[in-house]
């Protein structure tokens, strides 16, 4: 691997209260790859994603965002949350909201000039929304309302985006939307990482993939990782196989389609 | 101690275990400040009745604000449902406006006529043991008195009737309905009773008594146990020790007695916070670090257990290297490879930590466990 | 009094020119940190904190037996935000929930203040007279001193928020968001709610601390009715408040015997009713209309679909008899004649002496709808 580590987690442990719910976590995310984090629910995924951010403090571990804190890199880092993580009704619009992805570098007190509500609109445009800028937010179907988050995403041009399910409550057409901004943006060298749930469509959106149920389970390309008997270790058995022959052939599967999303 | 003082502690005993009761349930459901609301706009009822009727004649007026309790919370509701505002505004819309309408009804034509407004808020629970009910020409004793105990009856009735469904209905309202319980038919049977509560005990002790009477104890309950009898019992206990601790002090410092008992109610509650075992702050504090160290140690035998056979593992292991890999300080990392070494977790070798069979064991128990 | 007497004196009677300018100062300061307050969804908090502000009025006074308005401010402030800081811990640290802790602050330290004030009442100094005002407000006691604090702390409190405009937006809208590009949202979210205390505590002895957080929410709710942008809310908000502010300071203080703080919350709820009905857009009337019509567009077209079902069959003379439309349709008669109206107007069909006949757009429509 030559490419460097857009980010690396080590020995990361993090616990709510009293409780642990991600242990002794290592992830080496190299530079320019669409990655998926998959695990069930309570896994810890989005836990992980903030810790990265800082949102969550950890026990122990360390982060490093191409080979530094993530406080010095935080510049890097552009970050979509989960979406119904705000209050829809604000009165803002949708311009208004990509805008907010570029306060940090207008600076203190400063106002948003031209120069940024036009960087805002461009990137209303990649996301395909530019003639919705003025719409409040409420008034946006639910992928919009996650397009726009995309866009204030971009619009912070990051080297490294962290994205939170940002597939939930989106229509197949919007996905693939998403999807193809998503692989641009890995063309531009960028590094995409992504809480996924969709385990069906995971080997044909990305490129590289992390396991996580509490503790590191694999990571790696794809085609390396999305193994029957990695996802029985994620998942606990409570995935239902199709394929008689799967997890045969030193654990590989030949069709990841023929895996059914979690049973039971 | 005079009777009258007697019977003061007595009414206020008795509004407190009745505000305690139904209030158990307001904090249940997350709704105790439907208890502020309530117990403020109920003097609009009150004072309208008092003009209809140029009396202070209890039914009417029980009656009178009681419903418009009950319309508070039905107003509340249609605010929430326009969604053009948020429930904690809507509270915060409808009662200072019905209050409002009370307190100028009150200071423009009735001030100094048997209603005054500080008295609203405060009642004036000296002057209860004055106010006689006289049944076939016997005192049987002071007015206020008996109307606690009949609300605090209808209360006690009530909720042993439907406790199955009140339970049902604050703990799983979906289950409730599904089962056929109309979960709206509980939730205005008790604001309801909370109104019929904070009418019958707003004369004695104010509309703000009303509301520590009904939050504090059974919030100082809920932190003392799990169990709903309990709780409420609990509750009760704490609600009377509040009333007779704060008169004595009032009588003591010469003091407002509502302003007083509200007082106490915070007092027994901040204690509780404090000492109440397991939710307790203290048990709290002290049980975190006692944990600290526990799940130091696991955490210690998960990094071990993670990176034994990896090639990196010689450094890894190195007693040195926790400080840095965990930020912990070298006390602290030294009193935690004690810890485990003490349960035969992990032996040292050449400055190198390695898990023992048991310490394996843990760490994958560990794992599996959260 | 005539309005023009009311007028005449605003601008030239010295002690109702001063009650005016402080409520006019506390309306539109509270208006704008309430904008805050109810976004960020503490309405409530605003009341507790109200309420929580009367034991820090009465300790302030009992500690320096002074009246002075910027020590009873001080201790409102500390005792306020103290019971901030319980909510905060409670509701962090236990199982107990924001409503219960919200509620235990308001009475609990409410009914401290009334045990201080009864004591305070008792005590033989004759300066501890005018404190009860604390409770529902008496504007005409203003003073001019008391104005210069309210406009001073308003001042800065406003210019606060001018400052770290965009700063207070993201906080009230995406905290989360916020802190992962760096911000220290710990210490932008204490300072809105010092602010917000402040709004409240210089509201205190026009409004009283039982109403106070009427000031907060009432004009934010109403403005937030009107726009669907912040700064337009918060504008507005802070207008609604100094308005009510005065109208409510002037007429209790020319009224005899009416309180300020129940006055200001009477026009202000009245703000509130007239906005949430009145309002374009999102206001109820107008959310009614949209949907009549909707609902008429609607029919429009399932009676045009109804017409090209019909369209050359041998039933078309019968079921495009306009007079059988309504039995047909099962629609009562006046909702029949605003549909056939309005399928008319918009050119859907024609009216041939008693019948309906599809125009080509008509039938155009039709088709699309059915396709859908
Ligand atoms: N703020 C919190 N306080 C306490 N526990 C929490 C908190 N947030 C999450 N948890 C717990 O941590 C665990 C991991 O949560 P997390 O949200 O990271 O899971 P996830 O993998 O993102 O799940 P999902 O697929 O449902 O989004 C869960 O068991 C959850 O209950
Ligand atoms: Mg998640």
């Amino acid at each position: 691997m030559d490419r460097p580590l857009a980010l690396e987690v080590r020995d990361l442990t993090v616990a709510y209260e009293e409780k642990p719910v991600l242990w002794d976590v290592d992830l080496e995310v190299p530079e320019g790859v669409l990655m998926a984090i998959v695990g069930p629910n309570g896994a810890g995924k989005s836990t992980l994603i903030k810790t990265v951010l800082g949102l969550v403090p950890s026990a122990a571990g360390q982060v490093r965002i191409y080979g530094q804190p993530y406080a010095r890199r935080r510049e890097l880092v552009g970050y979509v949350p989960q979406r119904g993580s705000v209050d829809w009704d604000f009165p803002t619009n949708a311009l208004d909201v990509v805008l907010m992805g570029l306060y940090r570098k207008i600076g203190w007190i400063r106002r948003p000039a031209r120069r940024e509500r036009e960087l805002a609109l461009e990137s209303l445009a990649k996301v395909g929304m530019a003639e919705y800028a003025d719409r409040q937010i409420s008034q946006l179907s639910g992928g919009q309302q996650q397009r726009v988050f995309l866009a204030r995403a971009l619009v912070q041009d990051a080297q490294v985006y962290l994205m939170d399910e940002p597939f939930a409550g989106v229509d197949a057409t919007t996905e693939r939307a998403i999807v193809a901004l998503l692989r641009e943006l890995r063309a531009a060298g960028k590094t995409l990482i992504v809480v996924h749930h969709d385990l069906q469509t995971v080997s044909e959106y990305f490129d590289w993939l992390m396991l996580l149920n509490v503790r590191h389970i694999a990571s790696g390309p794809v085609a390396e990782v999305f193994t029957a008997d990695n996802l029985r270790d994620a998942y606990g058995g409570r995935v239902a196989f199709v394929t008689p022959n799967a997890g045969s052939e030193n654990g590989h599967l030949s069709e990841p389609q023929s895996l059914l999303s979690r049973g039971g | 101690m005079s009777t009258a003082q007697i019977e003061i502690i007595l009414i206020a005993s008795v509004v407190a275990a009745s505000c305690a009761l139904i209030g158990t349930f307001l904090v249940l459901r997350k709704m105790a400040l439907m208890s502020d609301a309530i117990s403020h706009a109920i003097l609009l009822g009150i004072v309208v009745m008092f003009f209809l009727t140029r009396s202070r004649a209890s039914l009417p007026m029980i009656l009178a604000a009681t419903a418009t309790g009950v319309l508070t919370v039905y107003l509340v509701e249609l605010l929430v449902q326009t969604r053009l505002v948020k429930e904690d505004a809507a509270i915060g819309l409808v009662f200072p406006a019905l209050f409002s309408i009370g307190v100028i009804l009150i200071s423009r034509y009735a001030a100094n006529i048997h209603l005054d407004i500080d008295a609203v808020l405060l009642g004036e629970l000296v002057f209860a043991p004055f106010d006689r009910l006289i049944v076939a020409g016997r005192d049987i004793g002071p007015k206020t008195l008996w109307l606690g105990l009949s609300v605090g009856v209808i209360n006690l009735a009530f909720i042993l009737l439907f406790y199955k469904e009140l339970k049902l209905a604050t703990f799983d309202p979906g289950l409730a309905a599904a089962l056929g319980f109309s979960p709206v038919l509980i939730h205005y049977a008790l604001m309801t009773l909370v109104s019929v509560t904070a009418v019958s005990s707003f004369e004695a002790v104010g509309s703000i008594l009303v509301i520590a009477l009904m939050i504090g104890p059974p919030a100082a309950a809920y932190l003392l146990t799990d169990r709903l009898p309990v709780m409420l019992a609990l509750g009760v206990l704490l609600a009377v020790v509040s009333a007779v601790l704060g008169y004595l002090i009032a009588y003591l410092v010469n003091g407002s007695i509502a302003g007083s008992m509200a007082t106490m109610t915070g007092v027994i509650f901040v204690i509780v916070l404090m000492v109440a075992p397991q939710r307790g702050l203290i048990s709290r504090w002290s049980r975190q670090r006692r944990q600290r160290a526990q799940f130091a140690a696991e955490a210690l035998l998960v990094h071990l257990s993670q990176h034994t056979g990896q090639p990196e593992f010689a450094a890894e292991c190195a007693v040195t290297h926790l400080t840095g890999h965990f930020r912990w300080s070298e006390p602290f990392a030294a009193q935690i490879v004690r810890f485990a070494r003490q349960r035969d977790w992990i032996e040292e070798s050449d400055g190198c930590l390695r898990l023992t069979r048991a310490g394996t064991r843990v760490a994958s128990q560990v794992m599996v466990r959260s | 009094m005539n309005l023009g007497q009311i007028l005449h004196d605003l601008l030239f009677d010295y002690t109702l020119r001063t009650v005016a300018m402080g409520s006019a100062a506390l309306g539109l300061v509270s208006g704008v940190l309430g904008a805050f307050a109810v976004l960020r969804r503490q309405s409530l908090l605003g009341d507790a904190i109200s309420h929580a502000a009367l034991p820090g009025v009465a300790l302030a006074f009992l500690l320096t037996m002074s009246r002075a308005p910027l020590v009873l401010v001080l201790g409102a402030t500390l005792s306020g935000w103290l019971g901030t800081l319980f909510v905060i811990t409670v509701t962090r640290q236990t199982r107990i929930k924001q409503d219960t802790a919200l509620g235990i602050v308001l009475s609990v330290f409410f009914g401290f203040g009334m045990l201080l004030l009864s004591i305070i009442q008792r005590m033989p100094t004759a300066s501890k007279a005018g404190l009860d005002k604390f409770l529902f407000g008496q504007a005409a006691t203003l003073m001019s001193r008391d104005v210069v604090t309210t406009a001073a702390l308003g001042a800065a409190a406003l210019l606060v928020v001018l400052l770290l405009w965009k700063e207070f937006k993201l906080l009230s809208f995406d905290p989360a968001f916020m802190k992962s590009v760096g911000y220290p949202v710990r210490r932008l979210d204490i300072l809105l709610t010092t602010l917000m205390v402040i709004a409240i505590v210089i509201g205190l002895q026009t409004v009283g601390v039982v109403l106070m957080s009427a000031m907060l929410v009432a004009p934010a709710a109403a403005a937030r009715q009107w726009t669907d942008k912040l700064g337009r809310m918060v504008l507005l908000s802070g207008g609604f408040g100094a308005l009510v502010g005065v109208l409510g300071a002037v007429t209790s203080a020319q009224v005899g015997r009416l309180p300020t703080g129940p006055t200001i919350v009477l026009y202000v709820s009245g703000i509130v009713v007239v906005s949430l009905l009145a309002a374009p857009d999102r206001g109820i009337v107008a959310q009614l209309r949209r949907r009549r019509r909707q609902r008429v567009q609607f029919a429009a077209e399932a009676l045009a679909i109804h017409l090209l079902n019909h369209e050359g069959a041998p039933d078309a003379a019968v079921e495009t008899a306009i007079a059988h439309l309504r039995q047909h349709l099962q629609w009562d008669e006046s909702f029949a004649e605003r549909v056939t109206r309005r399928t008319i107007t918009s050119g859907l069909a024609e009216r041939s002496n008693g019948h309906l006949r599809l125009t080509s757009y008509g039938r155009e429509v039709a088709r699309r709808a059915m396709a859908r």
